[in-house]
C-alpha cells in the first residue's frame, strides 16, 4: 500500500499500480484513451496528464502521464492543476482535428468514450480551420462496421486484436497523422473475438454491424442483466431491446467470468430471438384425428393458432388421456423451466433431453469436479494459472471465451519475467518486449490443429484414445501410483514426462478437458492428472468443458437420457410427451426421433424456435427466449447465474402469447390437475427448485429476489434518457398503456428505478454513471478498475472439491489402431454454427464456414480424395455427404465430423465410406 | 561524399583521433592502411589489460558524451547495461541513421574510415558483454553501406570479428542493416523496433535499452561518432582524451564540426570540443559575398535558432544548452538575411510532421496543425491568434508531454524562431480571427 496526495487529499492505494489506475479506482475522474484495464498502459494518447510534484514544498511540479507513472508512496499530484487541465483539453482538441462532426449520425453516439472524455475536459469549440484528413473504409464482414474517419489513433484496437486476442489480420498501417487501422486487404475479420473491438475502440470506428441493421441509441434501449446462452462458459451480457427486438448485446462485466470481453458467437448470435418465424401464439397441429374446436383462432396450412386457455385445455386433455407422459427437458433451458417440467411429469418420467453418451460424460464431469481434489476455476482464476494442459478440447470452438483466458494465462509469463527486472506488469509494451515469445508451459492434445497451437510448448495431435493415453501417462509421471498405459512409444513417453514436470513445478497448474470428443477415457485421463496433482503438489485447477448453456445445471438436476425417453415412446411404454426447448433432431438420429414421435399420441412442445421437433407437435406453446424470461443457468465452472427478462413481448406485440416455459408448465400442471390457477412467481419456482435438488441448493441464491430494493426503489431497465415511451405504441392505441409489471424480478420495465453506481449491487442492467456513457462506466461499479464488482461478482459456485480418497481410474484404453475398411468418426466442435440457436441468426450464418469432413493427408491419399470433393459417410442407418478438408495434424484413420452438420454424433463411432465414393 | 576540409598536415594522431588517418582524396582507409596507423591496437590493449569495468571507468573519466545529439555520457550509459548472472548477452547497436537536417558527419566516418567504427563497436561489445553488433544505417547511404560491408568482411577475415575475436576466446560479430528512410528510426528505441521488423514507434523508457532492448536483451545504442571516439580513449587513456579539448570545454575529446548554408567553404572539421561558433565560421570562410548572417542552428533541424552574437559561445553541450538551444550534432546551419524565417520554420515543421511516427497525439496531430498555420502565415493568410497558437503548440510539444524526443526537437526551432523573429511572423497575419470551420472536401478528391 502507499499513500498519495491528490489535490490536497490523502488516499491509500496499491503501490503496484500506475497513477491512473489508482485514481480511477478511487473514483476520481481522469480522462484516458489508450490505457485499458485489461491491456495496461502504453502512453500513446497523452490524455491522462496530471501534475506531479517532487514533494509537499514543490509548487512547480511537472506534467506526467498518469498511466505511465508508477504510484510512489507520499507522492503529491494534482488532477485539477490548471496547466494539466489545459493540456488535457488541448489533447482533445488535437484528436478532434480530423474527427468528423458527426455525433448525431454516428453509431457510437450516446455510448462514446470520446464524447465523454471531450465533455470531461471541457473542450467545446474548435480553432482548427483547415482541411481534415479522410480515410477509406473497409468491408470487414458481417459483424463489424468500419468508419476510419472517426479514429483517434489510440492503438487500442490493434493491441486488443493482436496482443490480447492473438489475431493476425488487423493492423496499423502508415505513419504521422495518417495511421490506418484495418486489414491489409478488405475482408472478414478472422478473430472470433472481433466483436470486442466495438467496445475496445473508444469511438465509432468499429461498430456492431448487426446493430446497425436496426440501430438504436444506448439511452433508448431497454436492458437487463443476462447470461449468454450460446455455450457453457456463462459470459455475462447486457442485451438491449427496443420495439420488441433485441438490438445488440453488450458485454456485462463479471470480474470472475468474462470481465471485459465476449466471443463473437455470444455477441452476434442473438438474431434467433428476433426471427420473424418464431412461434408467438400457441399452435395446434391436426393429425387427422381431432376437429378444430371452437377456440380455434385461425388455420395456417394444417396448423391452427389457439388462445392460451384453449391450448392449455387441449394439451391437458391430451396429457390426461395418455397412459404415461414423458417430459423431455433441455440443457438450453433454465433450471426453473426444467424443474417445472420435472414437477409436471414426475421424477420418474423426466428426461434431461441429453443424449445418453453425453449425459454420462456430464455426470462424470460433475463427479470429477468434486472428487479429484482440484477446484473448478473461474475464467479469472484460469488467467492466473502458470502451466496448462489441455486434453481433447479445441477451446476456440468449444468454449471460446475460455480460450481467450488461457491465452492470458500462458502469456502472463511475460509479466513474471518483467517483475524480475522491476518492470511493472501494466507497462504493456515493455512487458511484451522483454517477454518476446516467452510463454508459461502449455500443452495441447487434440485431434486437429487449433488456434491455440501457436502458444503451446508442444502439441499432440492424435485419436481420442491416444489423447487419453497421453493424459494417463502424464498422471503416472506425476504420481507413480497412477497407472501407466502400456506400449507407449518413446516420443509420447518423453512428452508425458515433460508435461508432468511442467505441471509439478507450476504454482497453479491447470488441467482442461471436456466432452467435445465424447470420449470417457479422455475425461478419465484428465481426472487422473488432476488427482495426481492434488496428491503431489499445491493444488491447481481442473476445468471441464460442457457444451451448452445449462448442460452442467441439467446434469446436477438429474434425469434420464434422451435415448431413454425415445425408447419409452418407441416401445409404447409411454404415449405422451412434453418437450421443453429442445430440438430432438439436433441430438438424436432423425429416424429414431421420427419413430418415437409417431408412436406418441400426445406431443406438447414448448420452444421459442420453429424447429423440426416443433413441427411434429400436436400442441406447440410459444416459449420465451432468454430475452423474454428469467431463470438460472449453471455454467461449466459450476457457477449458477441468473438471467433476467429484458422486455415484455406483448407490450409491443399485443397479439403474442409468449410465456416463460416455467409459467406454461405450471399452467399446464394446473390444467391437468384441474385446479384453480394462482399466480406463480419466479422466486417461488427458484426456491422450490433449490429445495428439491440438494446439489442445486445454493443456486436459489444466484439472483436477486423480486423484493430487492435500493432505497425503496426497484431497479431500472431503461436509462433515464429513454425516449418515446409514451409514443412507441401510438400506432396501436393512442392512450398509453401502463408499463408492464414484473412480478419476478426487482427490475422495472421503465426508466423508473435505481440505475446508479453509488449503492453496490451485483446485477447491473446497463452500466452508466454521470459523465460515463460508454462501457468504461463499469469502472464505477468495480472495487478497483478491472477488479471485481463492489457488491461481488454475479453467481454462486456449486462445484467444489469434496474431501475424500480419490482413486485413480485404472481402465486404460489401448493404442488407437486405424482399420482398413472403417473410419472413426469424431465430433468436431465449431464456434459458428455449432450451437443450435445462434446458428439460426443470420450474421452467424454468414460467418459459418462450409461444413466439411476433415481427414489427414495420409487418409486422403489412401482414399484418393482431394480437398472439396464430396464424400458420403455411413454410420449405421445415418448417412451424410460433405466435401472433404485435409489437415496435416489430424491422425490417420479418423474423420472429423463438425457439430450440427446433420449427422448427430455425440461420441466417436466407426463408420463406412460409401463404396462409390472411394476412388480406388 | 563528405569531405574533411583539413589537410593531412593538420590532422595528427595526437590531436585528431577521428580523422588523422583519412586520405586527402577521400578514398576509404581499408584494413591494411588502418592497421598500419594504430588500427585495432585498442582492442589488443583491452584484451590484455582491461576488464569490462576498467574500460567503462576509463570512458567515464574521459567524459565522452554522446555525439548523436543528446550528449549523454557514454561511460555512464555503459555502466548501466545489465550484465551478470541470469542476464543474457545482448547487442551493440550503432546508430548510423543520420537523418538530422543539415548533418553529414557520420557519413564521413562511415564512408572513409569504417574500421574505426568496427573497432569502437568491438570495444563496446567487450565492455557491455554483447555478442552481436548491428549497424543501423540510413538507407540512402549507399556508398557508406558498400564500404562498411567490405570492411566487415575484411575484419571478419582478419579475425577481428566472429568466433574467438583476435584469439581472445570471446565471440562478437557485426551485421549491417540499412533502414527504409524514416527519421524516427534514428530515435534509439524506434530504431530497435525497426531492427526487429516492427513499426518504428519509440518504446517507453524506463526500461532503458540497457535493461531490455532489442529482442528484450540488454542493448547499447550509440552514435557512429561516439563509438569512433572509444578506441583512442582505450588506447591513450582518459587524461589524454580530456586534454584534447584544450580546456575549451569541460567535455573531453574532439568533435566533428560542420557548417552548411550560404558560407564560402561549407564542410567538416575535427576540432577540440568547445570550439566557438566564430572560429568555426572562420574555418568556413565566412558568409558568401553579399550575405550577412541572420541566425543559425547549432546542430541540426531539431535545435533552436541562435543569433549572430551567440557565435562567441563554445560549441559544447552545456554552453549551447544554457543559451536556450542544443548542441545537437554540432553541424551548424547558417541562415542569411535574405532567407525568410517563417518559410524556414514551415519547411522544418513539414519535415518533422511528416516524420512523426504517429504514436502520440501532440506530435501526430499537433505538428500538422503547426505546419498549416505556418503555411497560412507564409502565404500572408494568417489570422490573429495564430502566433499565440503556435507558441502554445510549441510548449505542448515539449519534453515530458510527448512520448519521445522527436516532438520536443520539432518544437525547438519553432519556439526560438518566434522568440527571435516574431515580427516576421506577424507580417503574415492579415486577418482577424475567423469562425472555426473546416474546408469542405471537394467531391472526388478523397
Ligand atoms: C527523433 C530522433 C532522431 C534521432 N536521430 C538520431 C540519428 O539519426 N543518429 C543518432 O546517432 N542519434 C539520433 N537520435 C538520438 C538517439 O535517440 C540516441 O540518443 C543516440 O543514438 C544515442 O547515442 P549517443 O549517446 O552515442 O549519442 C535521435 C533522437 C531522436 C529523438
Ligand atoms: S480504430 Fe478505434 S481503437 Fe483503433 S486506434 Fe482508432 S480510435 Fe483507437
Ligand atoms: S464464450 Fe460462450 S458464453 Fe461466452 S460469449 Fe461466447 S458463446 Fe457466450
Ligand atoms: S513524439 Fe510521439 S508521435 Fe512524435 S515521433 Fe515521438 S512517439 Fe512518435
Ligand atoms: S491513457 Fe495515459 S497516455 Fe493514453
Amino acid at each position: 500500500m502507499a499513500t498519495i496526495h491528490v489535490d490536497d487529499r490523502d488516499y491509500e492505494v496499491d503501490g503496484a499500480d500506475n497513477l491512473l489506475h489508482a485514481c480511477l479506482s478511487l473514483g476520481l475522474d481522469i480522462p484516458y484513451f489508450c490505457w485499458h484495464p485489461a491491456m495496461g498502459s502504453v502512453g500513446a494518447c497523452r490524455q491522462c496528464a496530471v501534475k506531479q510534484y517532487k514533494n509537499a514544498d514543490d509548487t512547480q511540479g511537472m506534467l506526467v502521464m498518469s498511466c505511465m507513472a508508477p504510484v510512489q508512496d507520499d507522492a503529491y499530484i494534482s488532477i485539477e492543476d490548471d496547466e494539466a487541465k489545459a493540456f488535457r483539453a488541448n489533447v482533445i482538441e488535437w484528436l478532434m482535428i480530423n474527427h468528423p462532426h458527426d455525433c448525431p449520425v454516428c453509431e457510437e453516439g450516446g455510448h462514446c468514450h470520446l464524447q465523454d472524455m471531450t465533455v470531461m475536459t471541457g473542450h467545446d469549440s474548435r480553432r482548427y480551420r483547415f482541411r481534415k484528413r479522410t480515410h477509406q473504409n473497409q468491408d470487414l464482414g458481417p459483424f463489424i462496421g468500419h468508419e476510419m474517419n472517426r479514429c483517434i489513433t489510440c492503438y487500442r484496437c490493434v493491441r486488443f486484436y493482436q496482443d490480447y486476442a492473438g489475431g493476425g489480420d488487423l493492423g496499423a498501417f502508415g505513419a504521422h497523422d495518417n495511421v490506418y487501422f484495418g486489414r491489409f486487404q478488405e475482408g472478414t475479420l478472422e478473430s472470433p473475438f472481433s466483436g470486442n473491438l466495438t467496445e475496445v475502440c473508444p469511438t465509432g470506428v468499429f461498430t456492431d454491424q448487426t446493430h446497425s441493421e436496426h440501430y438504436t441509441r444506448k439511452w433508448d434501449l431497454q436492458f437487463a442483466p443476462s447470461v449468454c446462452h450460446q455455450c457453457a462458459v456463462g459470459c455475462n451480457i447486457s442485451p438491449g431491446e427496443r420495439y420488441g427486438d433485441i438490438r445488440r448485446i453488450e458485454n456485462r462485466y463479471n470480474g470472475e467470468v468474462n470481465h471485459h470481453f465476449l466471443c463473437d458467437r455470444g455477441r452476434f448470435g442473438y438474431g434467433y430471438v428476433n426471427r420473424e418465424d418464431r412461434p408467438r401464439v400457441p399452435e395446434w397441429r391436426e393429425r387427422q384425428r381431432v376437429d378444430a374446436g371452437p377456440g380455434a383462432a385461425g388455420v395456417v396450412g394444417g396448423t391452427i393458432s389457439l388462445e392460451i386457455d384453449d391450448a392449455l385445455d387441449r394439451a391437458a386433455d391430451g396429457m390426461r388421456n395418455a397412459r404415461r407422459v414423458i417430459g423431455i427437458g433441455s440443457p438450453r433451458a433454465s433450471l426453473e423451466s426444467n424443474h417445472m417440467l420435472r414437477t409436471l411429469v414426475g421424477d420418474t418420467n423426466f428426461s434431461t433431453g441429453i443424449a445418453a453418451r453425453e449425459l454420462e460424460l456430464l455426470v462424470r464431469m460433475n463427479e470429477l469436479n468434486t472428487r479429484c481434489g482440484l477446484p473448478s476455476p473461474s475464467l479469472r482464476e484460469i488467467e492466473s494459472c502458470d502451466a496448462v494442459f489441455v486434453l481433447g478440447e479445441d477451446l476456440i470452438n468449444s468454449a471460446a471465451r475460455m480460450a481467450l483466458a488461457i491465452r492470458q494465462a500462458v502469456n502472463a509469463k511475460g509479466e513474471a519475467l518483467a517483475a524480475e527486472r522491476g518492470i511493472p506488469s501494466w507497462n504493456a509494451e515493455a512487458v511484451k518486449t522483454l517477454a518476446q515469445e516467452a510463454h508459461h508451459p502449455f500443452f495441447l492434445a487434440t485431434p486437429d490443429a487449433t488456434e491455440l497451437d501457436a502458444l503451446a510448448e508442444q502439441t499432440y495431435h492424435a485419436a481420442p484414445d491416444d489423447i487419453a493415453r497421453l493424459g494417463f501417462a502424464v498422471a503416472h509421471y506425476i504420481d507413480p501410483e497412477a497407472p501407466c498405459p502400456e506400449a507407449l512409444d518413446d516420443a509420447t513417453t518423453a512428452l508425458a514426462s515433460r508435461i508432468a514436470e511442467a505441471l509439478m513445478v507450476a504454482q497453479r497448474p491447470l488441467v482442461v478437458s471436456g466432452g467435445s470428443l465424447g470420449t470417457p477415457a479422455v475425461l478419465e485421463a484428465a481426472g487422473n492428472v488432476a488427482r495426481a496433482l492434488a496428491r503431489r503438489t499445491r493444488p491447481g485447477a481442473l476445468s471441464l468443458v460442457r457444451r451448452e448453456a445449462n448442460s452442467t445445471g441439467l446434469s446436477l438436476l438429474g434425469g434420464q437420457s434422451l435415448d431413454w425417453a425415445l425408447e419409452c415412446l418407441t416401445s409404447g411404454e409411454a404415449d405422451g410427451v412434453v418437450i421443453l426447448e429442445n430440438d430432438l433432431y439436433a441430438r438424436a438420429d432423425a429416424g429414431q426421433v421420427d419413430t418415437a414421435l409417431q408412436r406418441a399420441d400426445c406431443i406438447v412442445t414448448l420452444d421459442h424456435q420453429r424447429t423440426a421437433t416443433w413441427d411434429k407437435a400436436d400442441i406447440g406453446l410459444p416459449a420465451a427466449s432468454f430475452a423474454e424470461s428469467d431463470g438460472t443457468l449453471v455454467s461449466l465452472e459450476g457457477r449458477a447465474q441468473r438471467f433476467y427478462q429484458v422486455f415484455e413481448p406483448s407490450y409491443i406485440r399485443p397479439e403474442t402469447r409468449i410465456r416463460e416455459s416455467w409459467r406454461w408448465l405450471n399452467a399446464l400442471k394446473v390444467s391437468v390437475e384441474r385446479q384453480v390457477m394462482t399466480p406463480l412467481t419466479l422466486d417461488e419456482v427458484t426456491r422450490d427448485m433449490a429445495m428439491t435438488y440438494p446439489a442445486l441448493a445454493p443456486a436459489g441464491d444466484a439472483g436477486l429476489s423480486a423484493a430487492y430494493r435500493v432505497h425503496g426503489l426497484r431497479l431500472a431497465r431503461e436509462p433515464h434518457r429513454y425516449s418515446g415511451r409514451t409514443a412507441m405504441r401510438a400506432n396501436l392505441d393512442v392512450s398509453e398503456l401502463r408499463a408492464p409489471q414484473d412480478p419476478d424480478t426487482p427490475f422495472a420495465f421503465s426508466m423508473e428505478g435505481y440505475a446508479g453506481h453509488a449503492e453496490p449491487r451485483r446485477e447491473v442492467a446497463f452500466a452508466w454513471a454521470p459523465g460515463w456513457n460508454s462501457p468504461q462506466a463499469w469502472n464505477k461499479f468495480q472495487d478497483e478498475v478491472g477488479g471485481h464488482l463492489r457488491a461481488g461478482d454475479p453467481g454462486v459456485r456449486l462445484l467444489g472439491p469434496l474431501p475424500g480418497d480419490y482413486d485413480y481410474t485404472r481402465t486404460l484404453p489401448a493404442r488407437f489402431a486405424a482399420r482398413d475398411d472403417q473410419w472413426l468418426a469424431v465430433p468436431q466442435a465449431r464456434l459458428f454454427g455449432g450451437d443450435e440457436t445462434s446458428a439460426r441468426a443470420e450474421p452467424i450464418q454468414a460467418r459459418m464456414a462450409e461444413t466439411r469432413f476433415t481427414m489427414s493427408r495420409g487418409t486422403a491419399e489412401r482414399l484418393r480424395m482431394s480437398p472439396g470433393v464430396p464424400l458420403t459417410f455411413n454410420l449405421g442407418e445415418r448417412r451424410l455427404t460433405l466435401p472433404v478438408a485435409i489437415s496435416d495434424a489430424w491422425p490417420d484413420g479418423v474423420i472429423g465430423v463438425p457439430d450440427q452438420s446433420g449427422l448427430s454424433l455425440v461420441a466417436p463411432e466407426w463408420g463406412h465410406l460409401e463404396p462409390q465414393e472411394v476412388r480406388a | 561524399m563528405s569531405r574533411i576540409l583539413q589537410d593531412r598536415d593538420e590532422r595528427r594522431p595526437e590531436t585528431h583521433p577521428l580523422t588523422f588517418r583519412l586520405n586527402d582524396d577521400g578514398t576509404p582507409v581499408m584494413l591494411d592502411a588502418y592497421r598500419e596507423q594504430q588500427g585495432y591496437a585498442s582492442v589488443e590493449r583491452a584484451f590484455s589489460d582491461l576488464t569490462s569495468k576498467t574500460l567503462i571507468d576509463e570512458l567515464k573519466t574521459a567524459n565522452l558524451r554522446g555525439r548523436g545529439g543528446g550528449g549523454f555520457s557514454a561511460g555512464l550509459k555503459w555502466s548501466l547495461t545489465m550484465q551478470g548472472e541470469g542476464i543474457p548477452r545482448g547487442y551493440i547497436v550503432c546508430n548510423a541513421d543520420e537523418m538530422e537536417p543539415g548533418t553529414f558527419k557520420d557519413r564521413l566516418l562511415l564512408e572513409q574510415q569504417p574500421h574505426l567504427l568496427i573497432e569502437g563497436m568491438i570495444l563496446a561489445g567487450f565492455a557491455n558483454n554483447a555478442y552481436q553488433g548491428y549497424i543501423f544505417m540510413r538507407g540512402e547511404y549507399v556508398d557508406a553501406a558498400r564500404t562498411v560491408q567490405r570492411a566487415l568482411e575484411e575484419a571478419r577475415a582478419a579475425g577481428w570479428l566472429g568466433r574467438d575475436v583476435a584469439g581472445s576466446g570471446w565471440d562478437f560479430d557485426i551485421a549491417l542493416h540499412t533502414g527504409a528512410g524514416r527519421y524516427i528510426c534514428g530515435e534509439e528505441t524506434a530504431l530497435i523496433n525497426s531492427l526487429e521488423g516492427k513499426r518504428a514507434s519509440p518504446r517507453a523508457k524506463p526500461p532503458f535499452p540497457g535493461q531490455s532492448g532489442a529482442w528484450g536483451k540488454p542493448t547499447v545504442v550509440n552514435n557512429v561518432e561516439t563509438l569512433c571516439n572509444v578506441p583512442s580513449v582505450v588506447l591513450h587513456g582518459a587524461d589524454w582524451y580530456q586534454g584534447l579539448s584544450q580546456g575549451k570545454s569541460g567535455d573531453g575529446g574532439t568533435k566533428l564540426y560542420g557548417v552548411s548554408g550560404k558560407v564560402k567553404r561549407p564542410g567538416l572539421w575535427e576540432l577540440p570540443m568547445g570550439t566557438t561558433g566564430n572560429e568555426l565560421l572562420e574555418r568556413a570562410g565566412g558568409m558568401r559575398d553579399g550575405h550577412t548572417l541572420k541566425t543559425w542552428l547549432p546542430g541540426g533541424g531539431s535545435t533552436g535558432f541562435l543569433l549572430p552574437e551567440h557565435l562567441e559561445l563554445a560549441l559544447d553541450f552545456d554552453t549551447i544548452g544554457k543559451a536556450g538551444s542544443r548542441l545537437g550534432t554540432g553541424l551548424i546551419a547558417v541562415v542569411a538575411d535574405d532567407q525568410n524565417v517563417v518559410s524556414l520554420a514551415r519547411n522544418l515543421e513539414e519535415f518533422f510532421s511528416r516524420e512523426s511516427c504517429g504514436w502520440c497525439t501532440p506530435c501526430r496531430d499537433g505538428l500538422p496543425w503547426s505546419v498549416k498555420l505556418l503555411q497560412a502565415l507564409e502565404a500572408g493568410e494568417g489570422e490573429r491568434g495564430d502566433i499565440d497558437l503556435l507558441e502554445s503548440l510549441a510548449v505542448d510539444l515539449g519534453p515530458g508531454r510527448t512520448f519521445c524526443a522527436h516532438a520536443p526537437g520539432a518544437a525547438m526551432p519553432l519556439a526560438s524562431a518566434i522568440h527571435y523573429f516574431r515580427d516576421e511572423f506577424e507580417r503574415g497575419v492579415t486577418r482577424g480571427q475567423g469562425a472555426a470551420h473546416a474546408d469542405p472536401i471537394p467531391v472526388g478528391s478523397v
